[in-house]
């Protein structure tokens, strides 16, 4: 645990909630609050790393409200506290302000949560698919995308030997 | 000597002179993508020794080599690289599909992974296994050998006859309806 009173003022008692379970300490904050926090809990608690940054799916999830869930993992280096943020997206609003101006790890990983489930976050210098290719369609780790794809590994020309 | 050669010559074909060269030294492209890559290392290593074969020298460029092992599982981001390889290679070439991967996917059943090598480019050979040991792939090498020295021609129209795509068609019947049940 760690102090968390400039995160109170900034976000006032009501503009946050934390969760816990073991050793793992949990903030859920809304969307339009999440820079505001981030920043606050970089700037002003200490979290100087950002560990991880991804989102999952919750399509079909037994109690789950929102679609779309993106967690950041921060770790105070000097302290060794860590702290997860999560916040919640729903469509068609699949949008975050980007992270890149406080952590610049966030770049690629903030790549990577486009790529895979089309989250866009507004303000990154660059945001466009980072492992699938350019001319791919669709984000193929939202749960309704199908395993076997919608034939882009099927789409290329046959050579045959008598041409190569 | 019935046709009363001199001495030190002999009589063969043109062709089956150019396969006895080209059997001895194939010059492997190994692409290697995965674990099957390994196992192309041990067979090139000392204990399994591929220079018995001719087959030892690899080249890392595919302008000098004439044998494109795909080693491993190639995805939808890699194939335009793969076909581009095989494209650059000088004739006469052969392709070996190592692993269960290359040849069918494997288990990687999933969007991005081609379900086989021989959907989009030529195979003269399959070697399965996951990984396949040193020992099968230098089997392959051989009745590769086997495969030149029996059907090889110094010009090699043996290729030019092989005018249809040889792996399944790129679509199956259930792949499309796959999709179509996707799209809704």
């Amino acid at each position: 645990m760690f102090d968390q009173t400039p995160l109170r003022e900034r976000l006032g008692p009501s503009g946050y909630t934390t969760s816990q379970f073991r050793d793992n300490f949990r903030l859920h904050v809304a969307a339009e609050r999440v820079y505001d926090c981030l920043q606050c809990l970089q700037q002003a608690c200490g979290f100087d790393m950002l560990i991880d940054l991804s989102a999952v799916d919750y399509l079909d999830y037994p109690g789950a409200k929102d679609r779309f869930g993106v967690i950041y993992a921060l770790l105070n280096t000097r302290s060794g506290q860590r702290v997860y943020v999560k916040t919640a997206v729903n469509e068609p609003e699949l949008r975050l302000p980007s992270a890149v101006s406080l952590w610049k790890g966030a770049d690629w990983m903030e790549r990577e949560v486009y790529d895979m489930f089309g989250i866009e976050f507004t303000g990154h210098p660059d945001l466009r698919r980072i492992l699938l290719p350019d001319e791919f369609t669709g984000f193929p780790l939202r749960k309704d995308y199908p395993l076997r794809g919608r034939g882009e590994r099927h789409n290329f020309p046959v050579i045959t030997r008598a041409e190569s | 000597m019935a046709l009363g050669l001199p001495e030190n010559l002999f009589l063969t074909r043109l062709d089956a002179a150019a396969n006895w060269a080209r059997t001895n030294s194939l010059w492997p492209m190994p692409f290697a993508t995965a674990c099957c890559g390994i196992e192309l290392m041990a067979t090139a290593a000392s204990r399994h020794d591929l220079a018995r074969f001719g087959a030892e020298v690899m080249r890392f460029s595919p302008r000098q080599c004439d044998l494109l092992i795909v080693a491993g599982r190639v995805v939808m981001k890699m194939l335009p690289v793969l076909q581009r390889i095989w494209l650059q290679m000088p004739e006469p070439k052969w392709c070996m599909s190592m692993g269960a991967c290359a040849c069918s996917g494997g288990v990687f059943d999933t969007y991005a992974v081609v379900q086989g090598v021989d959907r989009f480019i030529p195979v003269d050979m399959y070697v399965p296994g996951c990984p396949p040991r040193p020992e099968q792939l230098l089997r392959a090498v051989i009745d590769l050998q086997d495969k030149i020295r029996q059907t090889g021609t110094l010009n090699g129209k043996e290729f030019r006859t092989r005018t249809r795509p040889e792996g399944p068609r790129p679509l199956e019947s259930d792949e499309v309806r796959r999709i179509r049940e996707a799209l809704g």
